[in-house]
Order: C-alpha cells, then sequence, then structure tokens
C-alpha cells in the first residue's frame, strides 16, 4: 500500500494573479523592512555618538548603492503601509467582493508608486 | 450534549474552557499596525527634512519633547510589530520545532535589544 496520495497542486503550477502576488508582497516588504529598520537605528545610534559617527554614516548613506537601498526601502515602505490599511479594513469587515479586492490592490500599488516618487523627487530636487 | 460547543469530551469531562486569549496574537499585530500609521506618517516627512538638513538641525529635532516622544513611540511600536510579523512568517515556514523556537525567541530578544539601544540614544541625545 504505497499508493502516492494525492497532492495539493504547487504553488509554481498557479497562474500568478494581483491577488496572490499582492498577498506575499506583503510578507516580503514586511521582512524587508525588518530588516530595513537596522538603518534607522543605526542612525540614531550614530547621532547619539556624536559628530564624527554621524559623518561616517551619512557617508555610507550617500554612496550609490545605499540610494538604491534605500528606495527599496522606501517602496517597501510604503507598499506595506498602503496593504497594510487594506488589510485593516478587512479585518473591519469591508471590502470582500472581488471586484473590490481588485480595485483595493491596484489603489495600493498606485498609492506605493506615488508616495516613492513623491519621496525621491523630495529628496534630489529640495 | 450540546453538539454546537466545539469542544473535546475530555475537556467537557475536566471542565476546561479556552484560555481566553487565543486572539492576544492577532489583537495586538492589528493594534501595533493602527499606531504605525499615523507614526510613520509623521516620521518620514520628519526625517528627510532632517536628515536632509545635517547633524546639529538632527540634534535639534530630537531634543524637542514632542519629536522625542513620536520617536520613543515609533521605536517601541515599530520592533513589537516586527517581532509579531516574522513570527508569524517563522511559524509558517520553519517546520522543524526545535529550529522554530530557537529563531522565534532569538528575533524577540533581538527586538527588544534593539528598541532598548535605539530609546537609550534618543533619551541620551535629548536629556
Amino acid at each position: 500500500m504505497n499508493r502516492p496520495r494525492p497532492l495539493s497542486p504547487h504553488l509554481q503550477i498557479y497562474k500568478p494573479q494581483i491577488t496572490s502576488v499582492l498577498s506575499i508582497l506583503h510578507r516580503m516588504t514586511g521582512v524587508s523592512l525588518s530588516i530595513g529598520s537596522l538603518i534607522i537605528v543605526a542612525w540614531i545610534v550614530s547621532l547619539s555618538l556624536g559628530v564624527e559617527s554621524y559623518s561616517y554614516f551619512m557617508s555610507i548613506t550617500d554612496h550609490w548603492f545605499s540610494h538604491l537601498a534605500l528606495f527599496g526601502f522606501s517602496f517597501a515602505l510604503y507598499y506595506h503601509l498602503s496593504n497594510g490599511i487594506r488589510h485593516l479594513f478587512w479585518d473591519a469587515g469591508f471590502g470582500f467582493e472581488l471586484k473590490h479586492v481588485y480595485m483595493s490592490g491596484s489603489i495600493v500599488v498606485a498609492s506605493a508608486f506615488i508616495m516613492t516618487i513623491l519621496t525621491w523627487y523630495f529628496v534630489y530636487f529640495f | 450534549m450540546n453538539n454546537n460547543v466545539m469542544r473535546s469530551d475530555l475537556g467537557k469531562v475536566q471542565g476546561l474552557g479556552s484560555a481566553k486569549h487565543g486572539v492576544g496574537h492577532w489583537k495586538i499585530q492589528r493594534i501595533t499596525a493602527i499606531g504605525m500609521v499615523p507614526l510613520v506618517l509623521w516620521f518620514i516627512p520628519s526625517l528627510l527634512i532632517t536628515i536632509l538638513s545635517g547633524y546639529s538641525e538632527s540634534i535639534g529635532w530630537i531634543k524637542n519633547p514632542f519629536n522625542a516622544t513620536g520617536l520613543i513611540l515609533l521605536i517601541g511600536t515599530l520592533f513589537f510589530h516586527a517581532s509579531l510579523g516574522l513570527q508569524v512568517v517563522i511559524e509558517d515556514y520553519v517546520h522543524s520545532e526545535g529550529f522554530k523556537i530557537i529563531s522565534i525567541t532569538f528575533i524577540k530578544l533581538l527586538s527588544i535589544l534593539l528598541g532598548v539601544l535605539s530609546i537609550l540614544c534618543v533619551l541620551k541625545i535629548c536629556l
């Protein structure tokens, strides 16, 4: 009796949909933000240690690679913020209709992009 | 016998009810999430303005008691929320019981360490 039991279809069989992609993105951005919170810790610690360590911290963040990482961090933050609010609406019992799920998903992605672009426009042009 | 009550026979005989705090993790994750919304909307623009204006401006910004309060609340809520979220991710994807317990404990201790360190640095600046 070694007949293999039926398995549920593996994840990679499924066609990616906006619902599932946004769902896993919420987790991935959450984990990334947890790691990225070390940047905020480093900022506060370097500030408290004095002007020399703060300059050292700022010289690291001025590198183009740091800008790229911070760009990713800002997008992850705005995405997790927007989609988190979407989750809170679901927790309160609103927005379960499929068309509303699609609509709120599009709003989340759009607002994450808009806030990211506005942030970096501010950083470079002000 | 009331079949609508979802309790095991053994549980009923022993007079055991629910522990009454099964939703604790879920609830605190939502409460910290709600707290993070205004804190982040306040912190990110303030951080951008301060960080772009230099060292003494950043120090002056933290020395303002309202900013220091917001910053300490942000740090506490952030690491609380992050450790709750990472715990769920670990519970879902780590299947070895031992490694699961070790990594969740590690995450929680690390969150406390980073939270205390950051709050202490804020206090050192503003006191």
